[in-house]
């Protein structure tokens, strides 16, 4: 009974307080520590994800289940950053306390964490960003076709933000006088035209959307409607 | 048309259709020349500054010389060769005009990207910032939106002290500020959650007016951006292009006397840009093409 009651109540009270504290300024700080409590439980759930990692990478290993190795690699990076971490591998002494080993600095590069961030995870993950212009241009020629009205539209506008993001739109229709009445025809105008009209108008009523979802599931948490995020135990 | 025309005509037809299920390995062999080529030929297709790259401009140029400013550092290493350029300008551009600098990021690697701008940028470019007096760094909180959320009420609360451990009361730059109004212009270099859209969300709608907030945000999230442009968000930097714009006036205005080459990134990776677009819009042509191509076949067949 108190395991759902007690969450219920903290939640009701929490969301509440936030709602008050934005409206009235003299439960500020109260709203302060209610944000503190939510900063503490995201750094909680590192620590929590860290173990989540563990746990199903072990698992995997034990079980020597398809890409095993690639669980094992993840381990062991982890463990060794962990420990480059916490114990400042090769950390650069502080001036002000150079006798003092845990007062170094292990982000320059002449640290283990430091030269790992520095040297290969920087790399690896811009590798990997990189590749997906490969994969984009693959599944554009793949699966960008004009086969109804949506998509020609979906086309023609790839196509105009595409040319207009690049001097090549400039190259193309940049002779057309900005003041003519064809200057409509000019790719950055209808740039213009697409992103700050079309597509903004498209995103508020997005937004909105979203907020009044956000405002409804929220009430319905805080007055106790919703429990689905308790376990069923 | 006689037996030859249409046996000729149904294999350019049969070519055409047979180009749609072409080996991706030279899709990608195309890919790696259009950004390669260009990169070696050092190609820089001229830039025409647009509205949005002028209007951070301007906003910055538009707050009282020597102002205080947070700059927060929202994306990591991945989203470096899209955003570092845009961070480079933006933190060489507030030194020029004699702003108080403020560091901070709501990524965890996003720290030691700015620990990398300020020694290549800051300290390089514009050796008399000393820390503590005209720039800081307050470093990573975990918390997302909840940092920014403290922020517009106790920043002493959110950060006690600097990234280093030093007590903000004892640097004097930082020691009297107590919450986001205390700046005059808030930046953020964003890639995605928590970033920009957080920073209007919690700071801005908290203290409407209060400060002027600019943004630097990746291609993929500017949309949803755009719906805070210009009200909220009074000046937006989109991408690649957004950076090679802004460099240009940012230049144009403050040349630096040496290493120029670190405010051209921008416009150095436009030229992969150009191509590689272009490249994307020839290979959605001829998969169209292809597919047209294909259609007429089956109608024949038939």
């Amino acid at each position: 009974m108190l395991q759902r009651t007690i969450p219920i109540l903290i939640l009701a009270a929490s969301g509440a307080l936030l709602i008050i504290a934005y409206f009235s300024p003299f439960t500020t700080s109260w709203g302060e520590v209610v944000v503190d409590w939510f900063n503490v439980l995201a750094a909680v759930a590192y620590v929590l994800g860290a173990g989540n990692l563990l746990a199903v990478n072990l698992e995997k290993v034990s079980a020597r289940r398809a890409g095993w190795a690639y669980a094992l690699l993840t381990l062991l990076s982890f463990g060794a950053m962990l420990a480059f971490g916490l114990f400042k591998i090769g950390a650069v002494p502080n001036a002000d306390n150079p006798n003092v080993h845990f007062a170094g600095s292990y982000e320059s590069t002449q640290s283990a964490f430091g030269w790992v961030y520095e040297y290969i995870l920087s790399p690896l993950t811009a590798t990997m960003f990189a590749l997906l212009a490969f994969y984009v241009a693959s599944a554009a020629f793949r699966a960008f076709r004009a086969k109804n009205l949506e998509a020609i539209l979906l086309l023609g506008t790839a196509f105009i933000i595409l040319l207009a993001q690049t001097a090549a739109g400039m190259f193309l229709t940049g002779w057309i006088p900005e003041a003519s009445m064809f200057a409509f025809l000019r790719l950055d105008w209808m740039k213009v035209a697409i992103t700050e009209h079309i597509q903004t108008a498209g995103m508020r009523a997005i937004t909105i959307g979203i907020a009044l979802g956000i405002a409804a599931t929220s009430l319905r948490l805080i007055l106790g409607i919703d429990k689905s995020y308790l376990s069923k135990n | 048309m006689n037996n030859q025309t249409m046996q000729t005509f149904g294999g350019v037809r049969g070519f055409l259709a047979r180009m749609g299920s072409i080996d991706r390995r030279w899709i990608f062999l195309a890919v790696a020349l259009s950004i390669g080529v260009p990169i070696l030929l050092q190609l820089r297709p001229p830039e025409v500054p647009g509205p949005m790259a002028r209007a951070t401009f301007e906003a910055i140029e538009a707050i009282p010389s020597g102002s205080r400013v947070l700059l927060s550092f929202d994306y990591d290493p991945a989203s470096e060769g899209e955003l570092q350029p845009m961070a480079n300008a933006l933190v060489h551009h507030c030194a020029s005009r004699g702003h108080k600098l403020v560091f901070m990021a709501l990524w965890p690697l996003g720290k030691q990207l700015a620990d990398t701008t300020i020694k290549d940028v800051l300290l390089e470019f514009h050796p008399g910032y000393v820390y503590g007096t005209d720039y800081a760094q307050l470093g990573f909180k975990t918390g997302n939106e909840g940092v920014i959320k403290i922020m517009t009420t106790a920043i002493p609360q959110q950060y006690p002290s600097d990234a280093a451990g030093t007590p903000l009361a004892s640097l004097p730059l930082v020691a009297s500020i107590k919450r986001l109004e205390d700046f005059k212009l808030i930046g953020t270099i964003s890639a995605g959650y928590p970033g920009a859209k957080e920073w209007v969300q919690y700071a801005d709608g908290a203290n409407p007016d209060a400060f002027t907030l600019v943004a630097g945000s990746t291609g993929v999230q500017v949309s949803q951006l755009l719906p805070y442009y210009p009200k909220q968000i009074e000046g937006l930097l989109v991408a690649v292009k957004g950076a090679a714009e802004y460099e240009m006036l940012v230049t144009s205005k403050y040349p630096v006397d040496h290493d120029q080459s670190r405010f051209e990134e921008g416009r150095r990776r436009m030229g992969p840009q150009l191509v590689a677009h272009l490249l994307v819009i020839a290979l959605i042509v001829l998969g169209n093409i292809s597919m047209i191509a294909g259609r007429g076949l089956k109608g024949g067949a038939r």
